[in-house]
């Protein structure tokens, strides 16, 4: 089973600055000072493997949109954020523009979820099926009002694909392009539901926009049960514990803390941080991973969580 | 868990000892809630010392953060001090060092709350 990331972000898209640009730029040409770097390919090599990961790349900037490719010729994703356009994009590219068929699970409706759907190229185009799965009951209202007038000029009654939106039931299991998929409420505003996909023994989990009150002992043990020996746990990891119980309490998101105290009770294999901060720059979100990696690490009983922390375009091979 | 509670002239100091975590932060909470109902303006001033604590997670700092909503309510104050190397890295990381009023040791805590109960501390 292999996870794309093309959305990461929370919130709303982002762009690098040309100021972040060129802080990327001065950093690097100042550690390639007289290193002798005189074709591509050994800049490549230099980039690649000296440079820091917050000055060679960038964690990107399109929200939620995550592919699970388990080898079927249907397409799954979990979410329409931004990044579904990117992906959308690559498909057309690769594969053509007609005869595909997406499965999207739809974690909930706000606006940083399906923002992408409108841009989504492969709905506009006859030939193609496009099934969204969720469990609330206004998700097609939510997906048609965002394709209307006054907010886009193309309306969804003008989308050529076969559409078709299907109710799931949280907590019963469905097979979904041959993957076994389970949904859970969570705790966010109008509710959000995360995905637990399994196949041929490996599984990822799908949590994001979810708030945790780690004094609901009856909540926590549910999620170590969701979460319970996950080979991948993506996880909204997109405020500080201080924040969450602070300023930012019942926002509807989490902190990588609470992640990696889920996983250790779960024994989950690794940890994604997952759905950042729209403030967080790339120096910031590399100090997040590595300040989680020491949590981790200091926490640690004898059961090893690995940390990573998600961008635009990693992939993960399960 | 064992919390142990000394007055000194205004000040409450609660020391907490071992791991603050699933399986002892209600007791915490429990432990910390007779002083914090005389945590108000003009009255008590409380001050958690955390030099025997070994281990706090998310819950434990979430009854620290529910007791520092409760005293700002009230309008008193309340500090917490004298943190061991991995708590105050766990402090840091899930940036609770920003949001409660932390110190190094208990006599710069007693110093910043209270004049009198710096000087009972001293006296003693």
């Amino acid at each position: 089973m292999l996870v794309r990331f093309w959305g990461t972000r929370g919130s709303i898209p982002v762009a690098m600055s040309s100021a972040e640009i060129k802080r990327k730029l001065v950093a690097a040409l100042v550690q390639a000072a007289g290193r002798g770097l005189h074709t591509a390919a050994q800049a490549r090599e230099f980039i690649e493997h000296e440079l820091d990961f917050a000055v060679s790349h960038t964690f990107g900037g399109n929200t939620s949109c995550v592919q699970i490719d388990a080898g079927h010729r249907d397409y799954v994703l979990c979410d329409l954020g931004s990044g579904a356009r990117v992906f959308a994009n690559s498909i057309m590219a690769t594969r053509g523009p007609t005869g595909h068929t997406f499965h999207v699970l739809m974690s909930h409706m706000h606006w940083d979820h399906i923002q992408g759907f409108p841009f989504f190229m492969p709905a506009y185009i006859p030939g193609n099926r496009i099934r969204l799965y969720g469990c609330h009951e206004r998700l097609e209202e939510a997906l048609r009002r965002q394709n209307a007038a006054p907010s886009f000029p193309v309306d969804f009654s003008r989308m050529g694909a076969d559409i078709e939106f299907v109710r799931l039931e949280p907590g019963c299991e469905y097979e979904i392009a041959g993957l076994a998929v389970r949904s859970k409420v969570q705790r966010h505003g109008g509710d959000s539901y995360g995905y637990r996909i399994e196949r041929d023994g490996r599984s990822v989990v799908y949590s994001t926009d979810s708030e945790h009150k780690q004094d609901d002992t009856d909540e926590v043990r549910a999620f170590v049960e969701f979460f319970r020996e996950a080979d991948l746990v993506i996880f909204d990891s997109q405020y500080s514990l201080a924040d969450a119980h602070s300023v930012k309490e019942d926002w509807g998101h989490s902190s990588n803390v609470v992640g990696v105290e889920m996983c250790q009770l779960a024994r989950a294999r690794r940890l994604c941080l997952y759905h950042h901060e729209p403030t967080s720059d790339d120096e910031r979100l590399a100090a997040l991973l590595t300040e989680t990696r020491r949590f981790e690490e200091i926490t640690r009983a004898e059961h090893p969580v690995e940390i990573i922390a998600a961008y635009d375009g990693l992939e993960i091979t399960l | 868990m064992e919390v142990i509670a000394k007055r000194l002239a205004d000040t409450l100091v609660l020391s907490p000892a071992g791991r603050i975590d699933h399986a002892t932060a209600e007791v915490f909470k429990t432990a910390l809630a007779p002083s914090l109902a005389g945590c108000a303006a003009g009255r008590d001033c409380v001050v958690i010392d955390l030099a025997s604590v070994e281990y706090i997670s998310s819950v434990g700092l979430r009854v620290l953060m529910l007791a520092s909503k409760q005293a700002k309510t009230q309008g008193g104050a309340l500090g917490v001090c004298a943190l061991q190397p991995v708590v105050r890295e766990i402090f840091e990381i899930s940036r609770f060092h920003l949001v409660l009023q932390v110190f190094p040791t208990l006599r710069d805590a007693l110093a910043k709350l209270s004049a009198e109960a710096l000087a009972a501390h001293d006296a003693a």
